[in-house]
């Protein structure tokens, strides 16, 4: 196990090390000169030549990688063209606000889905069965951004009952969560669904019926967990959809996170926040994976990685 | 056609497939919604003659009437009116872009699998690293580079898309390439060439059509939300995810224009999802429906 940890952790210093190498070679393609785009439209020629020395633009392209690399283990994302602030300063800020929304929209999304789940695949080619598959089809088609701002019509706009954006107390929450929680739910009641289906067609299942068990024993104590490897799975495959999500709902209900964030600097053209930012989902989305791939064995103790 | 006919041509795999596909009233329901899209794609300047981005400053953000059947936008212009011609955009983003990924996906994902080796390792890593960027974020991250507009929302997301493919196919190929009939045609010193083409490809072709199905919805859903966020599609080109990005500003004014391009989107990824399933479902033996 300690191992196959270990291997892991490797493979995704790899993975990481190839994104910032991606977003390296993706900021040096941008048309014109790098530091002229750093430094943004404000800058002054004397801004942009200390933008050039100080980012090593004169260096082969290799010492500017070696510089870029040192500068991120030390956590230095360069500053803000549009504020001048760090980068790893904003992206501290902020990131908590994304966090709260993805934890909270992937509990609602268990909470919900696997119930569903398991509701529609011990009662299947039933009317809860059709009513569950069908509105996880919808789940999976709706827009995240339509369906806040939908949402907002209906719970802000009619009803009253929900603030339409912002932050503060839990009611600022509920929106963006269950908007970007819907794809999710839908998701992991498919998942559920199948995988439940599959194990409930297993031998030991019978017997386990066959020695009398209640029918709801029989789920909750076998089948769910032997169901459980490919619902951990899916979540963590659906995470980066999930991020990028945020990103929408973000922009939708005015959720200050870094989803908001990128999409501001994006327009603004602040390329050292882009790429921080973009560094930042790129690690979450890995250390999501990374977890969910170790997990596996503390789920099924059959599973080993000798 | 005789019944003797009728019975030969059940009996045939594409028969057979062709039946089962009909059998099913949900892939049905995705095939209609599907098929009336491209129609109306195609029929656009016959079904809404008018120029969708002429202004009528008199008429801003009317509730659906009689005269306006979904109301007008912020700009007074035909919400109904946008919202076709907008299928003319978001449904060839969608065949471009899926299109992009397939070419360059499919013959790498193929040779990746067959040749193996170095190669093989140099392409899967550069793959898990596009993979380790959720797909939506890397088009936003190309947008970032490349800048706004028709060509570069199209190129962002088929690089987000191509990952995907060379994955799919990759995995497909190393169980296709262990088959007897391969191994046979290299035996007769058939060149590889001819084998990826002629023996494997044709073999991986099922779960590409159904993953081209679903990508097709993945793509609407991609554009829509680059041109929902300011990054993708610009104004005044009618494009269902800018339309509802513009309208969001009126949601509490005229909630119309934001509710009904949202609705086409939704409908189209709908449409393909359930296309997907039914292709799945009649192609994919290991489903039994």
């Amino acid at each position: 196990m300690l191992n196959h940890a270990i291997k892991r952790l490797f493979a995704s210093v790899f993975v990481i090390l190839g994104i910032s190498l991606l977003l390296f070679v993706m900021l040096r393609s941008l048309p014109g000169d790098p530091a002229v785009v750093l430094a943004g439209e404000m800058a002054t020629d004397e801004d942009i030549v200390l933008i050039r020395e100080q980012l090593g633009l004169d260096q082969p392209v290799y010492i500017q990688y070696g510089r870029f690399l040192n500068r991120l283990i030390h956590f230095d994302l360069g500053r803000s063209a549009r504020t001048q602030d760090p980068v790893i300063y904003d992206i501290k800020t902020r990131l908590p606000n994304t966090l709260l929304l993805a934890i909270t929209a992937t509990f609602l999304a268990c909470l919900i889905g696997i119930p569903a789940g398991i509701l529609s695949a011990t009662k299947p080619h039933t009317w809860i069965d059709y009513l569950a598959t069908s509105t996880a089809l919808f789940g999976i088609s709706m827009p995240v951004f339509w369906l806040g701002l939908m949402m907002v019509v209906v719970f802000s706009v009619i009803l009253k009952w929900l603030p339409a954006g912002g932050t503060g107390g839990i009611e600022h929450l509920v929106m963006p969560s269950f908007s970007l929680a819907a794809f999710l739910i839908a998701f992991i009641a498919r998942m559920t669904r199948a995988s439940l289906l599959e194990v409930l067609s297993q031998d030991y299942i019978t017997t386990a019926r066959s020695k009398g068990l209640s029918e709801q024993c029989v789920i909750s104590r076998h089948a769910i967990k032997n169901a459980l490897i490919p619902i951990v799975t899916v979540i963590g495959l659906q995470f980066g959809r999930l991020l990028g999500g945020a990103v929408l709902t973000e922009t939708v209900f005015a959720w200050p996170g870094i989803g908001r964030l990128l999409v501001d600097s994006i327009t603004a053209r602040d390329y050292p926040m882009v790429q921080g930012v973009i560094l930042t989902f790129g690690l979450l989305f890995v250390l999501v994976n990374l977890i969910v791939d170790l997990s596996y064995s503390l789920i099924d103790p059959r599973i080993t990685y000798d | 056609m005789t019944e003797n006919d009728q019975t030969k041509t059940n009996d045939s795999p594409s028969g057979r497939i062709f039946a089962k596909f009909i059998s099913n009233r949900i892939a049905l329901v995705g095939l209609v919604l599907i098929s009336s899209y491209v129609i109306v794609a195609l029929a656009a300047p016959m079904i809404y003659p008018s120029d969708p981005n002429i202004l009528n400053l008199n008429q801003v953000l009317r509730p659906p009437s009689a005269a306006d059947f979904l109301g007008t936008d912020e700009l007074g212009r035909s919400v109904l009116g946008r919202i076709i011609w907008g299928s003319r955009v978001s449904l060839s983003i969608a065949f471009v872009v899926v299109g992009v990924g397939m070419v360059f996906g499919v013959p790498i994902g193929l040779a990746s699998g067959y040749y193996g080796g170095t190669f093989d390792f140099v392409i899967q890593r550069c793959t898990d690293v596009l993979l380790a960027f959720p797909a939506f974020l890397l088009a936003l991250a190309l947008i970032a580079v490349l800048g706004v507009g028709f060509i570069n929302t199209v190129t962002s997301v088929a690089i987000a898309m191509i990952p995907q493919y060379i994955r799919l196919v990759r995995a497909c190929t190393l169980s296709v390439k262990e088959q007897v009939y391969v191994e046979a045609a290299k035996t007769v010193g058939t060149n590889s060439f001819k084998i990826l083409y002629r023996h494997i490809l044709p073999n991986v072709m099922v779960p590409i059509i159904v993953q081209t199905t679903l990508n097709l919805g993945i793509a609407i859903l991609f554009a829509a939300g680059l041109g929902f966020l300011g990054v993708g599609i610009q104004p005044p080109t009618p494009e269902w995810g800018t339309m509802l990005g513009a309208g969001r500003i009126y949601i509490f004014r005229a909630p119309h224009v934001a509710t009904f391009p949202g609705l086409a989107i939704f409908l189209a990824v709908l449409g393909f999802n359930l296309l997907g399933d039914g292709l799945r479902d009649a192609l994919d033996p290991r489903f039994k429906g």
